[in-house]
């Protein structure tokens, strides 16, 4: 491997870390709780990097290995499947809203969880969410360290081992130490990494390609199913890619990790901000990553397996120092997914279940060295997690995005807007939500042709409702309190 | 049920018309990809036109698509989303439809 690739990953790799510790300090120097500090960063987010961290978080190594190298052998309707994700930055901000960010002031939340268990008022949706976040997240977050390893080791040539314990060491270490804030702020600047990065590639492969006419001439030679959106062999049907509005566009805002961004945000400009920056960021990004990898057809039709398009394609069209450059972009891409993920994890058992269930006064010296421990600790747990990934953690993964989606989704949106929403209700919608993915999962994959996902939703929207209506309302209290 | 012993925060007002506008912006997004997508690329590659060296339903539903709603998303934010403090307490002298806060 080339030793100017190596010299990039590791000068990325340093700032990541003098980020953490330039956060660590900030933490300790601010005068509020220190839960809402480490855990929120003060909710004092600007808007640019809300935007950031709102973005970076959602868009993970998917988007920079796995769906170029899919639109690699799909073609360009791989890429207009990938532009149903546009909405993820107007969607989260716009509809969790204004409404979120009030209400989580109002009753002091910090989490997800923090505000469902106010809104509900109710021990079995908690544990259902917190047993949710712990199993989806251990998994989502090892098959990330995974990918950040193996993509790690193919950049430099190190062992896999080696790599991981590289990759993992400075990520858990900016994560401990930095608290949200070191997580937001590296966040913005692999943010800014990945968007130089995709630039920087989709220039170099356009032109190296020969200027758009003569990809687009060389894609259909290769296989006119390449420029149509029916994909090759129209394996993408509509009533699935229209699926693909609600699994990657509105579902996102049932996602713990993006939606408790909506909780951090300094004031309603900065969430303006983010909006317009948000957007145009997603866009530019799934546009720009999937456009590359369906025509790298078009100018090295011999690659073999999906995830190592984009390295390829980088190494054949950029020279060492900018290879070195767009390749920690995809490392970006992981790191500041498995960061959020990793805090969320973290607060969901220090806050969501020591200090409301076992120690609701706890010191506040005693909650920062356990705060920081468990941290770590959860990191060192996915760490070994990762070393030698055992086959659950697949399958749990298989699941992540979606189960999480049919948790959390309508408790957090209805619990939100509609003042009869219940915990029966919630309850109800979590379980026949989950009950209803799993069933379709193994039993009825494409229901009427859509995605898994599609009737899920449907049933626990459904349950939510009915049941709601059926029991009694949520106490005047709770409702004041949200609303007032 | 009769929630008539306090009044719905103020800001509420404006913050839903918002959340309804993002919706309504997500449907036509939708509507202009497909729209665009499907009728312009449903014929045989072969009878394809192309815009600026990309095939018309691509370039208007995935290139077209991003910018016209990165525009749009633009003149949302700018235009009908208003600026309001997002602070615990209820008693704001705020009112919907100003920019002021």
């Amino acid at each position: 491997m080339q030793w100017e690739i190596v010299v990039v990953m590791f000068i990325y790799l340093a700032l990541n870390i003098g980020i953490g510790l330039y956060c660590a300090r900030l933490n300790n120097q601010a005068k509020g709780g220190f839960l809402e500090e480490y855990f929120l960063g003060g909710r004092g987010m600007g808007g640019f990097v809300l935007a950031m961290t709102l973005t970076t978080t959602y868009i993970s190594a998917g988007s920079f290995i796995a769906g170029p190298g899919v639109a690699y052998s799909m073609g360009l309707g791989w890429v207009l499947l990938a532009m149903t994700q546009l909405p993820v930055g107007y969607l989260v901000l716009g509809v969790l809203g204004k409404r979120f960010a009030i209400v989580a002031r109002k009753i002091n939340a910090v989490t997800v969880i923090d505000f469902l268990k106010q809104r509900y008022d109710s021990k079995a949706v908690v544990v259902l969410s917190v047993i949710g976040i712990i199993g989806f997240f251990l998994a989502a977050i090892a098959v990330q360290f995974i990918g950040g390893a193996r993509l790690f080791q193919s950049m430099t040539g190190y062992s896999y081992e080696h790599s991981l314990i590289v990759f993992s060491l400075v990520v858990v270490f900016y994560v401990t130490f930095g608290g949200f804030r070191g997580v937001v702020l590296t966040d913005a600047m692999q943010g800014i990494v990945m968007f130089i990065g995709t630039a920087i590639l989709l220039v170099g492969v356009v032109v190296y390609g020969g200027g758009v006419q003569t990809v687009m001439t060389n894609l259909s030679a290769v296989n006119p199913d390449l420029i149509t959106p029916f994909g090759v062999k129209n394996f993408i049907s509509i009533p699935w890619i229209m699926s693909f509005w609600i699994l990657v566009g509105f579902g996102t805002i049932g996602l713990p990790q993006v939606a408790v961004r909506g909780m951090g945000y300094k004031d309603s400009k900065a969430m303006h901000q983010a909006i317009i920056i948000g957007t145009v960021f997603t866009g530019f990004l799934m546009f720009g990553m999937h456009f590359v990898g369906a025509i790298g057809k078009a100018i090295d039709p011999a690659i073999k397996i999906g995830d190592t398009v984009i390295p390829e394609l980088t190494k054949k069209t950029l020279n060492p120092w900018l290879a070195g450059l767009f390749l920690t972009a995809p490392l970006a891409a992981i790191m500041s997914t498995v960061s959020s993920q990793l805090l969320v994890l973290s607060s969901t058992i220090i806050k969501d279940l020591y200090v409301s269930y076992v120690n609701p006064n706890p010191e506040e010296r005693f909650i920062k060295r356990t705060s920081l421990i468990i941290t770590a600790v959860t990191g060192a747990i996915v760490f070994i997690l990762s070393y030698t990934p055992p086959d659950f953690l697949v399958w749990l993964n298989l699941f992540a995005l979606a189960g999480m989606e049919s948790v959390f989704l309508w408790p957090t949106l209805l619990g939100l807007y509609w003042k009869r929403a219940n915990s029966s209700g919630a309850l109800a919608s979590i379980i026949l939500g989950s009950a209803a993915y799993i069933y379709c999962h193994n039993f009825w994959a494409r229901p009427l042709g859509t995605h898994t996902i599609i009737l899920p939703l449907l049933v626990a929207l459904i349950s939510f409702v009915i049941v709601s209506k059926l029991t009694t309302p949520p106490k005047k209290e709770t409702i004041r309190a949200f609303w007032g | 049920m009769q929630e008539d012993c306090f009044r719905d925060d103020p800001r509420y007002k404006q913050a839903n018309k918002e959340a309804l506008l993002a919706i309504g912006l997500f449907f036509l997004n939708v509507i202009w990809w497909f729209v665009f997508a499907y009728g312009l690329g449903s014929g045989p590659p072969s009878e394809y036109s192309y815009v600026m060296g990309f095939p018309a339903w691509f370039f208007w539903s995935c290139i077209g698509g991003f910018v016209v709603f990165s525009v749009l998303t633009w003149v949302m934010v700018t235009y009908f989303y208003v600026d309001m403090p997002l602070g615990a307490e209820t008693d704001y002298d705020w009112k919907p439809g100003r920019k002021e806060g």
